[in-house]
């Protein structure tokens, strides 16, 4: 792992799941899994759980480090809504390896142009 | 109506979460990961892990706990409909499998008006049955709309 290695994911979201996070989660937010409740609160409809993004962004970072135990660290900025049925891309980049064998990577999750998780960074064992 | 700021500091008491084999593989297939570390137990233990290994978000399974009875705390006055989650940080320590009992406490670190918006931002601490840090969390909860007079 080197600065400047690209990191990116792809995964469209299918309607069921933030069905199967919620069960998966705990997090049981009707926002999340009932349509007509997400449009009495005046959202488009069922939006996707913030942490079920925060996650694809997690698991870009674990691929691209060589597996889940080389997450240190991640912080992210949750921004708008996550719509079900369309692409969530998860790109970024590695910005810094550092002296004691760890690494640096700044990431966003866009999805039909919006970002939904800005100025995430993770903190990777390079090695 | 004021901020109760006089809560920061807060703590609560742990909670404790025993993690399984199912609800590791059942958190894995929600979130689309693919690695056999978190499915197959053999896979897990030819990597040296003594049964499936969590994904590092599985924390918000063990920690997330903790959301609801700080959320739903009556001293804090949170209007629930207007919360938003606004940011959220993890530090992973020892890693987490199936097996391990999770003891997670709680505690307000923040509560502030920024603009129109309340913060209020909560910390988790969780370790496992041994005493290791396994993840700290770092919950930061926007509250819309209220008015700090």
């Amino acid at each position: 792992m080197k600065a400047g290695d690209a990191i990116e994911l792809k995964v469209t979201p299918d309607p069921y799941v933030t069905v199967r996070y919620a069960g998966a989660s705990g997090d049981f937010n009707p926002i999340h899994i009932d349509e007509e409740f997400a449009r009495q609160v005046g959202l488009p409809g069922r939006i996707l759980h913030g942490l079920w993004s925060m996650a694809q962004v997690a698991r870009a970072a674990t691929e691209a480090a060589g597996g889940p135990d080389k997450l240190i660290s991640l912080s992210v900025q949750f921004r708008g809504m996550g719509r079900l049925n369309e692409e969530v891309v998860v790109s970024g980049e590695v910005t810094e390896v550092h002296e004691d064998g760890t690494a640096t990577a700044k990431l966003e999750a866009v999805q039909s142009g919006h970002r939904i998780i800005r100025n995430a960074v993770a903190t990777l064992r390079a090695g | 109506m004021p901020l109760p700021t006089d809560k920061i500091g807060k703590t609560y008491p742990a909670a404790v979460y025993a993690v399984g084999r199912e609800k590791i593989r059942e958190y894995a297939a929600a979130v689309g990961e693919t690695n056999p570390l978190h499915f197959d137990v053999e896979a897990a233990r030819a990597a040296g892990y003594s049964d499936v290994l969590a994904p590092p978000m599985f924390a918000v399974v063990y920690a997330g706990r903790m959301l609801g009875p700080v959320l739903f705390d009556p001293e804090l006055e949170i209007n629930f409909a207007m919360l938003l989650h606004g940011s959220q940080e993890f530090v992973w320590g020892r890693a987490v499998v199936a097996g391990d009992e999770i003891s997670t406490t709680a505690e307000i670190t923040e509560i502030a008006m920024r603009g129109e918006l309340a913060f209020y931002v909560l910390r988790t601490d969780s370790v496992n049955q041994r005493g290791e840090t396994v993840c700290t969390g770092t919950w930061t909860n926007i509250i819309r709309g209220v008015k700090d007079a």
